[in-house]
């Protein structure tokens, strides 16, 4: 190999350190790539304006139980943005970088947006496919990442269970439900980007259940065309929640910074932002201008229908609960 | 079955054709159509796109950061590489077989299994862990853990390759040299480092071409912040998640370049080798 090359990135490395006054690390989940993106340079604006200081945010991405994990093992993230609570608690009750009580330190349960479990279908909805119902269809084939690995996938199913509670009028028929439904999934991806990748991109499946933000950011693409979102009767109100990793930005001396970042995520700009990516804003104001585009449709919560992440997860999603029960080698 | 070749060495011209069509078609369908396909796909949106892809920050980032952990992994397992096959080679002593095998490991282990390792040793609940943190030293999810991945999955190709060429030479060489009065390093530089050049320039290059094209292990302990951990192989997924085919595929011709590079190479050297040694055969690796 051209040594001249080896030397060359070398010396470019060594000059990589960007000029930044504040440098904060934000570890999210799939589907929040491009939101990110934007209001990452909207903060960075907001900041230099208020405070003074260039900020620059770097970004990670990947399933949001695999986050986590990174977190917990020492990925030195100043904030985590990640698609369920319970993947923060673990952070805090395995690694104790953040207090146990991070979820009342920010309004609306530490959660600015909030998302739905929604379908994505193909052009023209050829299977007529119109609620939970349709995808237990011994004709239809689902595409879902597995409940164990991705944040997003314990959402789907907790819909589809919700649903089926109320249709059948019991824990019984909905568990009998749940299962026949995922004996109609075709591929069972680790994270919900890779998912929608199987569906959109390799065209396997003929129904992948989604995130309402994933499922137009598919159709909003050149192939988007191709696809139909159908929204579900019953769905579950999906809250994607923010912490600030206490502990790590103590070290970093980025407390102040990584407070008002999130904190910014409830102002206007941040709501607006978060809607443009089609994420469901919090404030009233703003989610008003965008009415028109999210189907309005009964969304349960976790806390109501499932006395909360921690309970649901290990009656649901632990070694051996009723997701393994379910899905036990067929 | 009308016209059997009485000859035992020659197949009938049918199955010979057959057997040709197949491996062909295969290559063809396997490797050439894959790797126009990068390219044709990596053009889709016009060169300009495809130049704007190369030339975006996180891109070039990733590209120090490969570049980077091959300028490392490489001399290092160099200098690994020829102190094993030396010792292997031109000595006795006990464990040598268990050596060998422990040379093959990270052949054997998934390099999701080596970059695992490298979290339970060094990650915040690892052994390490409590300790590197309190002296604020960060290996994994930085470039430090991407370059121990990189030497671990990287770490046998040169030694393997050297391994039976010394072997093959015995030590007859370099006793003469000593009995001339010849020091050790003089006896290396001198008579020993002819002798296996090009089976070493060889290794080097198979070594390189895998530092810059590993996924897996670097995969587990990058923690994917973009622009500072992310690696080629790292960002090429990143961006095809991203629906962004076009700069995926851009930054996959830079990797599928360099194996071409490594192709091209590779046949020189087995060529001059063969010229000038008089054909060693070359263990391929894999």
């Amino acid at each position: 190999m051209p040594f001249k090359q080896l030397l060359a990135g070398f010396a470019l490395t060594l000059a990589l350190t960007a000029h930044a006054d504040v440098t904060l690390l934000n570890v999210s989940y799939d589907p929040t790539r491009e939101f990110y993106q934007d209001f990452n340079a909207a903060f960075a604006r907001h900041w230099q304006a208020t405070a003074g200081e260039a900020v620059k945010v770097n970004q990670s991405h990947g399933g949001s139980g695999k986050q986590a994990r990174a977190v917990i093992d020492g990925l030195e993230a100043d904030v985590v943005t990640l698609a369920l609570a319970y993947d923060i608690d673990a952070i805090a009750s395995a690694s104790q970088q953040l207090p146990a009580d991070w979820q009342t330190r920010l309004p609306d349960n530490s959660t600015p947006y909030t998302s739905t479990i929604v379908f994505l279908v193909r052009k023209g909805n050829p299977l007529a496919i119109k609620d939970w119902d349709d995808l237990v269809r011994k004709d239809v084939s689902v595409v879902s990442p597995n409940p164990k690995t991705s944040g997003g996938a314990r959402w789907n199913y907790l819909a589809a269970w919700a649903y089926a509670r109320e249709t059948t009028g019991s824990e019984d028929g909905a568990k009998a439900f749940v299962a026949n439904l995922f004996r109609n999934v075709a591929v069972l991806d680790t994270g919900a980007r890779g998912a929608t990748t199987t569906f959109v991109e390799r065209g396997i499946g003929d129904v992948l259940i989604a995130w309402e933000n994933e499922a137009y950011l598919a159709t909003a693409g050149k192939a988007g065309a191709e696809f139909e979102i159908v929204t579900p009767s019953i769905s579950i109100l999906a809250e994607p929640p923010v912490a600030v990793v206490s502990k790590v930005a103590a070290k970093h001396g980025t407390g102040q910074a990584a407070q008002a970042y999130l904190e910014y995520l409830y102002s206007e700009e941040g709501q607006t932002l978060a809607a443009e990516h089609f994420f469901r804003p919090r404030d009233a104001t703003v989610a008003a201008k965008f009415a028109g585009r999210f189907t309005d449709t009964r969304l349960v919560t976790v806390d109501e229908a499932f006395g909360g992440w921690a309970k649901a997860q290990a009656e649901h999603f632990a070694d051996g609960a009723l997701f393994d029960q379910i899905f036990a080698p067929q | 079955m009308k016209h059997r070749l009485p000859s035992t060495v020659s197949e009938p011209a049918p199955v010979r054709w057959t057997l040709i069509g197949i491996a062909l078609a295969f290559v063809i369908i396997t490797l050439v159509l894959p790797l126009a396909l990068v390219l044709s796909q990596a053009l889709a949106g016009g060169v300009r796109e495809f130049w704007g892809a190369l030339a975006e920050p996180d891109a070039q980032a990733a590209l120090r950061l490969t570049l980077t952990a091959a300028a490392i992994a490489v001399p290092a397992n160099l200098v690994f590489g020829v102190c094993a096959a030396w010792s292997i080679a031109k000595f006795e002593f006990k464990g040598k077989q268990l050596l060998l095998t422990l040379i093959d490991l990270p052949f054997a282990v998934s390099p999701v299994i080596s970059g695992l390792i490298y979290v339970l040793l060094f990650g915040l609940q690892g052994w390490f862990g409590p300790w590197l943190a309190a002296h604020d030293i960060k290996i994994i999810f930085a470039v430090p853990g991407i370059v121990l991945a990189t030497v671990f999955v990287t770490f046998p190709f040169i030694a393997r390759e050297l391994i039976p060429v010394m072997q093959e030479q015995g030590t007859d060489e370099e006793e003469a040299a000593a009995t001339l009065g010849a020091g050790g390093w003089q006896t290396f530089v001198r008579v020993t480092l002819p002798n296996i050049k090009w089976a070493l320039l060889y290794g080097v290059v198979l070594c390189n071409a895998r530092a810059m094209g590993e996924f897996g292990a670097v995969s587990v302990v990058s923690g994917h912040i973009r622009g500072m951990t992310n690696t080629l192989p790292l960002h090429v997924e990143i961006l095809y998640n991203e629906y962004n085919a076009v700069a995926a595929f851009s930054v996959a011709s830079l990797l599928m370049l360099l194996a071409i590079v490594t192709l091209v190479l590779k046949t020189w050297i087995e060529g001059r080798a063969h010229r000038q040694v008089g054909a060693p055969v070359m263990e391929t690796v894999r």
